[in-house]
């Protein structure tokens, strides 16, 4: 089985953001980077299948240089090759995005039977990058994964709603956007970073098409400080809490 | 005109729909709503669109899909399609719900045109000026939208941002067909697992009683457990938890897992991450447990009590076991 | 944050277990209105303490490093935080294993007990996962272990505000120092302006922005520490407590590795040299780990990966075992390598206890408190003095490139005498060029470039034959050369001119300038103008503080000379007894003059031919000063010698020492002049003169008595460590500093080995000697002695040993070579009637 996942290097960032003085981006001079969250499940599905399948994985991933550091940490989890559409640094909208990783993924010289990435990325959060890469490639797509079995073929996918569980079947080639919670990702193991440094990191350049949706600013909302009443400790809390619990009216 | 979609499961309209509704109204009064599939998908047609008109919905736009028996994104995606090049609607709004988002990402992939998601501020206009959510909310981001190629606005609204009100409209019922193809259902809810154990669900739930690594291990929770079922409430964790096996993941709360709004939300030896607050700081009101009086869920809570959480929690069970006997 | 009270006696900035563990000592020993700020929230604000990986090894090569080090052990028992791990470093090479030799060398003078070398097998027995065939041996300290240092900090914060002693507020940032008339007055936090007596820096790696508020410096930069944890190993599931295999250190490849828990930590010292400014820094809030935790980068870990998986590859071999946590941590790296304690040199009641690991946090809290309390600490931690920078040292570049050097040190082999090797060459004396002519073999000190001996002397080895006492082992010939002895014969012979151009030299002036000599020092000084005097400078408790001469050279004008390395702490201590109303003053000379020195019997015959000046013993006797003119250059003049000669220091400015070195160069030629470096004259010279060094023979842990220094009368002036002193005249001394002999060299391979100093010196048995304040004997200095012909030693021992004749032995690289004691006391082994010197 061959997949394709597709990847986000995202900041890391703490409680509070900070931005650049122009407003326009979080100011990352302090902080480091990571992979946006839905997509390390993606890439643990991707192993776990072909564990159990064969094939390989290739990563793709649209962003700076920089992002090979994520790239690498994903090879040594046991994607096989990456390929990185290097941007200069500016973050692309996500109608961009989808045009380029789908192009990308079409004019790779694997034919892939599964596209794995997260259902949206921890930063801009857009909801519509598989999706729009699914209508690019002319297949199905599944989104807000959180179960997946493939047998002869098919994705037996399960999408959480409550506490309910809704299922879904698709025929390969297809493609499944994920969230956290589809499987606990694996850390990285030293021989596996090992035999990542090994791996490609292939660079492919492809013109980015225009913008339709353009970021004018970035603004942190107000600190939520409610000032927050202190109930007192021990038995005193426990007493005014109750009260509390009567108060709004949960009891 | 603004449509709104209006997503509902076997009939059941989901109730961020009816934030959506009102936030498209302060849009523009002139709001349709939208609803995909017939009585086979489980829907009332005339309560659906009762209830839709008493948020607002002049009209509602019902395609009685006969193929569509469940939810099916592509195939609802189709009938928008359909509706938008029939009404001349300026804007296609939903909830930011997964079908929300899903949906209408389906409808801008095919149109061509862009899709924003999790809205708190739209003008229309050349370009549209709009304010959305980054990071979960935790950064606001104002775009420009490209008024050509986003001809018809297709946006979703952040969750809880708005307070649903009523302002009771004719919710005229219109049937329209759309042109959908067996390949667009092949994408369908085709079976539900794991029913309802009869507990409360998280999104569902008035009470959360929610705890973090402070709770030092799986069998920390069990006093969560019981405060959570003295108050009818159900138990929530962080990711840290989930992530070390504690507790199943269904019960995260937070950025990548679920976002809640309850009554009331007990936090137990959480330090407040961001990925965290993203999921609970909607809660109406939070109350925050930690030995660290100056963790930052403290500076997020409507009330605290600085603590052990082995010792307070007992104390507390206790005290709503007593005030209730 | 807590209400701030607007007024203390101390404010001590920082949370981690420095910071804590002052409060707790300054709490003990009575203090009250302490408040201590953390911008960070507690018990983990986010600092270096946070993410250290809590093991010590108490080895060290510094003896006030392992001091602090054992004292720390002793507190983090006393408060149940330790666990007795041990601790084994793996040597890979054979150099490692002759280091291991010496660490266990080191462990023994300084007091680590519980050591022992092990051969591979017996590592593989009690750490079952590390690869044995691929190490030659291992070093044990049984004593080792890991410790709880939040835990540590939350007690010792708790028992000082039981004490009623002690405010806390976290969250609380400090936003500026004030400073008045070079005093502390106040600190301003977000939370309030708290006016104090004393401000302590305790902020790790935030260090040096404190200190700029306060308009002073605090050289370290905050610089990358790798780690990262994997697991859960299958091997470990078990595990019942955090630490039960012994901590490794993998000493060849700069790192270590620890079971935690059920995973391995693997650190490492190895990566390349990774520093930042604190403005790098993210505040708690923005950073996602805590400040000091930065993003790991993998790429700079790669060959410690393949390091790790050789020596353990059981386990890190091992696919099923995930990388759980890894962080670039942050902690602070400082010029020389030493922590910065103490009070500023400029700022009075503004005090740093920065660049300290978790080893020595207690230890030092106990020391800083002690010494703002009392007046002087119990260990000796002269080395870290805060005032020990020149002023060039506190360039960024200088910090920056000093610190990239120093951290691949870290695990390294590093030889008593290792020079540094970036940013040499900048502070040069005068003399240079001609040095450089010379073919001068620079030494750094203060910072300044230094000949240490002259290649071009070079000839006068094999002149002099085996008289040079040549070395055939490589380690005692690193750093040093047979040119040194030779120049030391010659210097006897007939007479060397040496470059002293690195002494601190400051003046003090004013009304009350006696009386800021007379209390600063030990002699009388109340001395005519014109006389030079050698003495010591005292602790309260009667320890040494420094060495030194005062000369007089008028009724209200007394000029310090002093060695280049300590000189700026010496001068602090004179400063700190200036009076408030500005009667006294100390200006710094330092760079403004150059001195030379002219030593030898054929010195006076140099002289003489270049002044007209009265030069003769009478007309100049020992020990007086006055201005001659040598050509058309007008000299200070200071017959003295640390060399044991007849000669002078002669002190000029500096644009002028050129001219003077090259008239004393001609002059000399036909009284066999040589240039001395200062391997003779500072080193072999004073040695067999029986002339004690500071950090050596001079530490506060003895006192004159002990070194056998007591003059014959004590001035009825007051000061500083007077009573002590008076009080150590009536009592036997504990231990008696003495000159030892080496009877021979021959080690077990058949090679002769020359100590250098810090061994320890035991019983033909191998038996320690330890006095009864439980102070061990070991060398304080150690080198050649040529016009003795022997190698000698320097070392305090116990009362019952300190006899001439008492056969001892000194432990050196596994050996024991036998010595015995030839002086018992200060009476010089050459020329015990100084008739030399007064010629």
């Amino acid at each position: 089985m061959e997949i394709a996942v597709c990847v986000k290097r995202v900041p890391l960032v703490g409680s509070t953001f900070m931005l650049t003085d122009d407003a326009m981006a979080i100011d990352t001079s302090r902080i480091g980077a990571t992979l946006s969250p839905h997509e390390e499940n993606a890439v643990e599905a991707a192993v776990r299948l072909i564990e159990v399948h064969g094939g390989s994985i290739t990563l793709f991933s649209v962003g700076s240089a920089q992002a090979e550091e994520q790239l690498r940490e994903q090879l040594a989890i046991g994607a096989d090759r990456a390929v990185l559409i290097e941007t200069e640094g500016t973050e692309i909208d996500s109608q961009a995005t989808a045009a380029v990783l789908a192009q990308a993924i079409d004019q790779d010289a694997t034919d892939f039977d599964l596209v794995l990435l997260g259902t949206e990325s921890a930063d801009s959060g857009g909801y519509q990058t598989g999706i729009r890469i699914a209508h690019a490639l002319g297949r199905p797509v599944v989104t807000n994964v959180k179960g997946l079995d493939i047998t002869d073929n098919k994705a037996t996918c399960e999408r959480a709603v409550g506490a309910i569980r809704e299922v879904y079947e698709v025929q390969l080639p297809a493609v499944i956007s994920v969230l956290d919670g589809l499987n606990i990702p694996r850390y990285p193991s030293v021989p596996g970073r090992i035999k990542a440094r090994k791996k490609p990191v292939d660079r492919l350049s492809i013109t980015i098409p225009e913008p339709t949706t353009i970021r004018t600013s970035l603004r942190v909302p107000q600190s939520a400080d409610k000032g927050a009443i202190n109930l007192g400790s021990g038995q005193q809390g426990a007493k005014a809490l109750v009260e509390v619990f009567k108060q709004i009216g949960v009891m | 005109m603004i449509l709104v979609y209006a997503d509902h499961d076997r009939g059941v309209i989901e109730p961020l729909t009816f934030q959506a509704l009102t936030f498209a109204r302060d849009i523009d009064p002139d709001v349709h709503a939208v609803l995909i599939g017939g009585s086979s998908a489980g829907l009332n047609a005339s309560t659906a669109a009762a209830e839709l008109g008493e948020y607002g919905a002049q009209v509602v736009h019902i395609a009685g899909l006969s193929d569509y028996s469940d939810y099916a994104p592509l195939a609802a995606a189709r009938a928008l399609v359909t509706l938008l090049g029939s009404t001349g609607a300026q804007a296609l709004i939903a909830a930011s719900s997964p079908r929300g988002n899903e949906v209408l990402a389906h409808v801008a992939a095919i149109t061509d045109r862009p899709f924003v998601a999790d809205c708190y501020s739209i003008a229309i206009g050349a370009p549209h000026k709009i304010v959305r959510a980054r990071w979960a909310g935790n950064l606001h981001e104002e775009v420009d939208v490209d008024a050509e190629a986003a001809d018809v606005l297709i946006a979703t609204v952040f969750p809880h941002i708005t307070e649903a009100t009523t302002a009771p409209a004719a919710g005229a019922i219109t049937e329209f067909t759309a042109a959908v193809s067996q390949d667009d259902l092949a994408v369908q809810v085709i079976n539900r697992v794991g029913a309802s154990t009869g507990g409360v669900t998280l999104p569902e739930a008035k009470v959360i009683v929610s705890g973090g690594r402070g709770m030092g291990g799986p069998d920390g929770f069990g006093i969560l457990e019981s405060i959570a079922a003295a108050l009818g409430g159900t138990v929530g964790c962080t990711r840290v938890v989930t992530s070390a096996g504690w507790r199943p993941h269904s019960e995260q709360v937070g950025q990548t897992g679920t976002k809640v709004a309850p009554d009331l939300y007990l936090a137990c030896g959480i330090s407040g991450a961001t990925q965290h607050l993203a999921g609970c700081k909607n809660s109406k009101t939070l109350v925050a447990i930690n030995t660290d009086p100056d963790a930052t869920i403290m500076n997020h809570a409507d009330y605290i009590i600085v603590g052990d959480v082995n010792q307070v929690l007992p104390m507390v069970l206790q005290e709503i076991q007593d005030a209730k006997s | 944050m807590s209400v701030l009270p607007s007024k203390a006696k101390v404010v001590v900035i920082g949370a981690g277990i420095v910071g804590n563990s002052v409060v707790y000592h300054l709490a003990k020993l009575g203090w009250k209105d302490i408040v201590q700020v953390d911008k960070g929230p507690l018990p983990n604000p986010g600092g270096s303490t946070g993410h250290a990986s809590n093991f010590i090894f108490p080895v060290d090569h510094s003896k006030e490093i392992s001091e602090l080090t054992l004292d720390s052990m002793r507190q983090y028992k006393e408060f149940g935080v330790f666990v007795e791990s041990g601790g084994i470093e793996v040597a890979r090479t054979p150099e490692r294993m002759q280091e291991l030799q010496r660490r266990l060398q080191s462990a023994r003078a300084f007091g680590i007990d519980h050591s022992s070398l092990l051969t591979p097998e017996e590592i593989k027995a009690i750490v079952p996962y590390i690869d044995e065939t691929i190490i030659l041996g291992g070093f044990q300290t049984t004593s080792a272990g890991v410790v709880d240092s939040l835990r540590m900090g939350t007690l010792m914060r708790e028992d000082a505000i039981e004490k009623g002693a002690l405010t806390v507020s976290a969250n609380t940032e400090v936003l500026d120092i004030v400073v008045e008339d070079d005093r502390i007055k106040s600190v301003v936090t977000d939370n309030g302006e708290i006016e104090c007596d004393y401000v302590l820096i305790a902020t790790g790696c935030w260090g040096p922005k404190l200190a700029a508020m306060a308009g002073t410096n605090i050289p370290l930069t905050p610089a990358v520490h790798q780690m990262k944890d994997i697991g859960p190993v299958p091997m470990f599931l078990d595990a019942k407590s955090d630490i039960e295999y012994p901590v490794v250190r993998d000493m060849d490849s700069n790192m270590y590795e620890r079971q935690h828990g059920t995973g391995l930590e693997i650190g490492s010292y190895a990566h390349r040299p990774i520093l930042y400014k604190v403005e790098d820094i993210p505040s708690n809030a923005e950073a996602a780990l805590s400040p000091t935790e930065f993003p790991f980068t993998q790429e700079d870990f790669d060959l410690q990966d393949e390091h790790a998986l050789e020596l353990m590859p059981e386990i890190v071999g091992d696919e099923s075992i995930g990388q759980k946590y890894a962080i670039n941590g942050l902690l602070s790296l400082m010029p020389d390598g030493m922590p910065i304690l103490g009070e500023a040199p400029n700022v009075k009641g503004l005090w740093s206890a920065s660049g300290v690991w978790i080893k020595e946090g207690p230890g030092v809290g106990r020391a800083m408190a002690e010494d703002m309390v009392l007046g002087v600490s119990q260990i000796d931690w002269h080395g870290e003095e805060h005032s020990r920078f020149q002023d060039f040292q506190f360039s960024h570049e200088y910090i920056q490139a000093r610190c990239a050097e120093g951290f691949n040190k870290m695990y390294g082999i590093v030889h008593p005498s290792e020079q540094w090797e970036s940013l040499r060459g900048i502070r040069v004396s005068p003399l240079y060029e001609r040095e450089k002519a010379l073919g001068a073999f620079f030494f750094e000190a203060g910072g300044m470039e230094r000949p240490q001996w002259f290649e071009a002397n070079a000839p006068l080895v094999t002149k002099f034959g085996d008289a040079v006492m040549p070395r055939t082992a490589e380690w005692e010939s690193r750093w040093w050369s047979p040119i040194i002895n030779a120049e030391h014969l010659q210097l006897r012979e007939t007479c060397a001119i040496a470059d002293l151009t690195a002494f601190v030299v400051f003046d003090v002036t004013g009304p009350k300038a006696l009386d800021v000599v007379q209390h600063s020092v030990v002699r009388q000084m109340d001395v005519a103008v014109g006389k030079t005097i050698y003495t010591p400078v005292l602790a309260p408790n009667g320890g040494f503080k420094a060495d030194l001469t005062v000369m007089r050279l008028g009724k209200n004008h007394f000029r310090v000379v002093t060695g280049g390395a300590h000189g700026m702490a010496d001068k602090k201590a004179f400063a700190s007894n200036l009076p408030a109303d500005g009667t006294a003053h100390i200006s710094d000379l330092t760079s403004g003059l150059a001195t030379i020195g002219l030593w030898g019997p054929n010195a006076r015959k140099v002289l003489e031919s270049i002044t007209t000046d009265d030069v003769s013993n009478e007309g100049f006797p020992f020990a007086s000063n006055r201005i001659i003119e040598i050509g058309n250059i007008r000299v200070l003049a200071s017959r003295i010698s640390y060399v044991g000669e007849l000669g002078w220091e002669l002190y000029l400015p500096v644009e002028t020492a050129a001219a003077l070195w090259d008239m004393i160069w001609e002059a000399g030629t036909v009284h066999g002049l040589i240039a001395a470096g200062s391997g003779a004259t500072a080193g072999t010279g004073r040695l067999e003169k029986s002339y004690r060094a500071y950090g050596n023979e001079l530490e506060t842990s003895y006192n004159m008595v002990e070194a056998g220094m007591v003059f014959p009368k004590v001035k009825d002036q007051d000061f500083v460590g007077k009573q002590a002193y008076v009080a150590h005249r009536s009592e036997e001394p504990i231990a008696i500093l003495c000159s030892l002999f080496i009877d021979d060299h021959t080690s077990s391979t058949g090679e002769k080995r020359y100590p250098l100093g810090w061994e320890p010196i035991v019983t033909r048995d191998g038996e320690l000697l330890i006095d009864s304040k439980g102070r061990r004997s070991f060398a304080n200095s150690a080198g050649s002695a040529p016009s003795l012909g022997k190698h000698l030693v320097m070392s305090y021992l116990p009362p019952e040993y300190a006899k001439v004749g008492q056969e001892l032995a000194i432990e050196y690289m596994g050996d024991r070579l036998p010595c015995t004691v030839a002086l018992v006391g200060s009476k010089p082994l050459f020329d015990p009637e100084n008739e030399r010197v007064r010629s």
